[in-house]
């Protein structure tokens, strides 16, 4: 069993580093510093680190103007309040004007947990992927989310990247990270599954079940959700004649919905969306959680079992 | 520039907001005409500006929080040199620069792009927050609208400027008292607010906004060291214009030809 770490904790580790070796960065939050880890940045880099009450409109704007002065902002909240609350903030102040602002969202999907529906976001990615030029990232494992991390200061423009609260395994293998470049992580003929964020996991997971009945499937890790890698997505399509794409999200406006717009009209093949289908979240310990809306390996085996 | 000089400056502005919104057939007279004086003093006396280098990176900054005011900022800047006047017949019409509510992208000039009310102001706090965070003297300036006063987040921007002791930063309010669908006090009266705007901690001042040296002595006080500076300034919803007056009708109604002739008569010499 390897080490488990969140992406939002590595995320705010990877924020030190960042901000050491570059000094136009700077970390926002809206009183959410000791859950989104940016408390991290906030120690190492006291000056550069804006807390901005519990006001994240204001934030996102504010993030907005430190950005047209050459300060490369990295707002974090929770996807309900980033991607939620404060949407239009994001969509009208920052993404119209193609600012260069991160909107680094953690607590997102309903491996939130405990807390509860009204703080378990299945809808962020489908409206951050709505936005014009908006990037969307969603890393995999902590190795990921430290790789986008400093890949996200690099890039112009804004982008938004989902983080998650709970503590995942940390895959044995690095993959060099691209944004807009998928990784392949698992070959095999039967179907072509992608997966994003902790999903990615699971499917791998799911193809071990599959693989002791003699079931091959390819898993991809669609850490960019826009700009989708269509070349990688057509490929596999058309080499296994079966897709399943699998999110912690709801099947409405998601990765599946991105993968689709890809393939319709253009590949001929079966295809399968897992995610939450269209229903909020509930209390709970995320392992139950996850189980109750189908998304844990077994039963995400057993859903592409059904495809066959 | 002298109060004579800006006068006049002010009156080919307001015939320039005229023909603009007539021209495009829509618009947004009103609230353009009661901040002519606000901001062509902060524009012809205050700010560190260069037409032939817009982007300059040590420039002073300016946010049209109230974007629907766009013909004001488009007349202030083609007098300065940053758009050339042709652009006015383009105004609202497609592939134009001159958007309906400015966007940063297309206007040399406009430093962030605004119309969606209440967002404004967090972006000058955010610009000036970063001059502090870059150790620059960059001034930074935002006009609102007193409407706009009842988005929520103003006041969290308002929270801020003060707790970072923002004195870089001028929020300068048009408070002509109208909005679209009536007086602020029928639509949501926004109370005591010189009151509020003094609690939240500002360097305060409040002044009749058409009053040239009234404008020049709140925006030249000598800064109060760690406090935002707000001027709530008084002035007339479609000022100038006889019929536009006090009427919020025209809030966001165009003049027909003949008010348009009309309203261009009245603004002559």
């Amino acid at each position: 069993m390897s080490e488990k770490i969140a992406t939002r904790e590595a995320y705010g580790k990877a924020l030190v580093d960042l901000g050491t070796q570059n000094d136009k960065v700077v970390v926002l939050d809206a009183d959410l510093a000791g859950a989104t880890m940016t408390k991290y940045f906030k120690a190492a880099h006291p000056d550069r680190f804006y807390d901005c009450g519990i006001a994240e409109a204001d934030m996102m704007n504010i993030g907005a103007g430190l950005s047209t002065m050459g300060l490369i902002p990295f707002c974090s909240t929770f996807a309900m309040f980033g991607a939620g609350r404060a949407y239009e903030q994001i969509r009208n102040s920052i993404a119209y004007p193609k600012f260069n602002v991160k909107i680094c969202c953690s607590h997102a999907g309903v491996s939130v947990g405990e807390d509860g529906g009204s703080h378990q976001s299945i809808e962020d990615i489908g409206l951050m992927r709505l936005i014009p030029g908006m990037t969307v990232i969603v890393p995999a494992d902590a190795n990921e989310a430290r790789k986008a991390t400093f890949a996200l200061a690099e890039f112009q423009g804004p982008v938004y990247m989902r983080l998650a609260r709970l503590a995942t395994p940390v895959f044995e293998k690095e993959y060099p990270f691209q944004i807009g470049k998928a990784n392949v992580l698992r070959e095999g003929k039967d179907a072509a599954v992608f997966a994003c964020g902790l999903m990615v996991n699971e499917a791998l997971e799911a193809a071990k079940l599959l693989a002791a009945e003699g079931i091959e499937i390819s898993v991809i890790n669609m850490h960019t959700i826009k700009p989708i890698d269509a070349a990688c997505v057509t490929e596999y399509a058309q080499k296994c004649g079966n897709v399943v794409t699998v999110e912690e999200h709801s099947v409405i406006g998601g990765l599946g919905d991105a993968v689709a717009d890809v393939l319709m009209g253009k590949v001929c093949c079966k295809f399968k969306k897992i995610g939450v289908n269209d229903q909020f979240g509930q209390s709970g310990k995320a392992a139950d959680v996850l189980r109750e809306y189908g998304l844990t390996a077994d039963q995400i085996a057993a859903k592409i079992k059904e495809t066959l | 520039m002298n109060t004579a000089e800006l006068s006049s400056v002010c009156k080919q502005v307001r015939r320039d907001i005229i023909t603009m919104v007539a021209n495009a057939g829509s618009g947004h007279p009103g609230g353009s005409l009661s901040m002519v004086e606000l901001m062509t003093s902060v524009f012809y006396n205050h700010m560190r500006i260069d037409p032939k280098d817009p982007k300059n990176p040590d420039r002073d900054r300016f946010v049209l929080s109230k974007g629907h005011a766009a013909p004001c900022y488009y007349a202030v800047l083609a007098e300065l040199g940053f758009i050339s006047r042709d652009e006015f017949d383009n105004f609202r019409q497609l592939h134009s620069i001159l958007q309906g509510h400015p966007d940063c992208k297309k206007v040399p000039g406009v430093d962030a792009s605004t119309g969606s009310l209440g967002q404004g102001c967090s972006i000058a706090v955010g610009m000036a927050l970063g001059a502090k965070q870059l150790k620059k003297d960059t001034r930074v300036y935002t006009i609102l609208g007193d409407g706009e006063c009842q988005e929520g987040q103003i006041w969290e921007a308002f929270m801020a400027a003060n707790h970072y002791k923002l004195d870089n930063l001028t929020v300068i309010i048009d408070n002509n008292g109208l909005q679209i669908d009536g007086s602020n006090d029928e639509v949501m009266s926004l109370g005591d607010l010189s009151a509020k705007l003094r609690a939240f901690g500002f360097d305060f001042y409040e002044i009749d906004g058409h009053d040239l040296d009234a404008i020049e002595a709140a925006l030249s006080a000598p800064v109060v060291p760690g406090k935002p500076r707000c001027i709530l300034a008084h002035t007339v919803k479609g000022k100038g214009v006889s019929y536009m007056e006090n009427q919020a009708g025209w809030h966001g109604k165009a003049p027909n030809e003949e008010q348009r002739q009309q309203a261009l008569q009245e603004l002559e010499g």
